[in-house]
């Protein structure tokens, strides 16, 4: 067959055809593939919920607190923990944290949803909290006015990577103040009565629920 | 069948698409950071050079000259896309780490390049042939940059997050980071150019 000639019609004609059946082929993938893109969405989050919460536990479906993402986790119908997704700008693009504080509003655990820190470097994030080293471990410790070294605080941040490390801290604390905010509603045992009353006050600041905390 | 053959290997060593023509530079120093990034991005290019080869080398004749390069674009888009839903859907983990770069396949210059310059003028066969050896090439390069960046920089080679450790070959804290971050891309990429130069001149 001969080569089609450049006139206009031509030109329009093949350029229509090709666009209508890409985009009936890229309709026809997207549908087969939607379902399972969602699912392995909600599954890595599911796995990143339960990760940084107690076992066997029942989570709750996400409240939005602050403008984070709250996951309440319930044993029987008592609670016991909760999730909250949060995120800080660190030093190249976001941090995007899954926490998990239990009653007492201590961090349980922590896993790192997306990060694109230095590899080598502030890309430690994602295990260094962890560490029973020195004093880099949050794990256990009561957030909200955790700081680094450098800030006068007292965890040990990532050797040459303390701009993502304050970032990181900083994510966590927010993840508290939203973790406070969301235990107006929901209380069910008397320690949590207390912890009601104390975040009722709405506009206490951070550091300041904290050292009410320690006093419980 | 001599001709075939040629168009097949021509690809893998004598016009690499990567060591000798230094074309789609982008991927190239980008995600290469480890054997099996460079793999899987090579794998994906390879993938959208061959389907894109085929489907151009058979409308050649009912796509008018002055339209070619916007169709042509077309026809890769709908490749490259198709790859990337499909990888978001079934290997997520990588898709983590490429995620940015699959869209940019659709301006990778040797698509393109190799659609203009051979599947718009060689027949169906040949045409899939140029595909799978520039995409053999472009693969092996990039297979070839990522290990030695990952092994350099971490003193591991072919990890797979989560699946397979890999062969930790010294200390992960001895490896220069340096070859991971971007400056070490350009350094890897310089010094097999020198050696895949050196052997071709024998």
């Amino acid at each position: 067959m001969a080569k089609l000639e450049s006139t206009l019609q031509n030109m329009i004609l093949s350029l229509v055809i090709i666009c209508v059946v890409a985009a009936g082929a890229l309709a026809g993938v997207y549908i087969l593939t939607k379902a399972n893109i969602e699912a392995q969405e909600t599954a890595k989050k599911q796995a990143a919920i339960l990760a940084v919460l107690p076992e066997g536990c029942e989570v709750a479906d996400a409240e939005e607190i602050a403008g984070l993402k709250v996951y309440k986790a319930y044993q029987g119908d008592e609670w016991i923990a909760t999730a909250v997704e949060t995120s800080e700008t660190g030093f190249d693009g976001q941090q995007v944290i899954m926490v998990g504080f239990n009653a007492e509003g201590e961090v349980i655990n922590y896993e790192v949803l997306k990060q694109t820190e230095t590899p080598g470097l502030g890309a430690h994030i994602d295990h260094w909290f962890k560490d029973k080293k020195g004093n880099q471990s949050i794990i256990g410790r009561k957030a909200g006015a955790l700081s680094v070294r450098q800030d006068s605080g007292d965890v040990d941040a990532i050797t040459a990577a303390t701009i993502s490390s304050r970032a990181f801290l900083k994510a966590i604390n927010k993840a508290y103040a939203a973790y406070k905010g969301g235990n107006v509603e929901a209380h069910t045992g008397a320690s949590q009565l207390n912890k009601a009353e104390e975040a009722s006050g709405e506009e206490v600041n951070v550091e300041q629920a904290n050292e009410e905390e320690g006093a419980l | 069948m001599n001709n075939a053959m040629k168009t097949l290997t021509n690809g893998i060593l004598k016009e690499n698409p990567t060591f000798v023509l230094v074309l789609g530079m982008c991927p190239t120093l980008a995600t290469t950071t480890s054997a099996i990034n460079g793999m899987s991005m090579g794998l994906a290019t390879m993938f959208v050079l061959i389907c894109s080869n085929i489907v151009i080398s058979l409308l050649k004749n009912l796509i008018p000259d002055k339209v070619r390069i916007p169709a042509f674009i077309v026809v890769i888009a709908t490749f490259v896309t198709i790859v990337q839903l499909a990888m978001q859907a079934y290997l997520p983990g990588i898709y983590d780490v490429l995620g940015l770069f699959i869209p940019l396949i659709v301006v990778n210059c040797i698509v393109l390049g190799r659609a203009e310059a051979f599947a718009a003028k060689n027949s169906v066969g040949l045409s899939a042939l140029d595909g799978i050896g520039m995409g053999l090439g472009f693969t092996l390069a990039l297979t070839l940059l990522g290990a030695v960046r990952e092994l350099l920089g971490t003193g591991h080679i072919l990890k797979i997050e989560g699946v397979f450790d890999g062969l930790q070959l010294f200390p992960e804290n001895y490896g220069a980071l340096l070859f991971v971050l971007a400056p070490g891309a350009f350094i890897a990429l310089a010094y097999l150019m020198v050696i895949i130069n050196k052997i071709q001149k024998k």
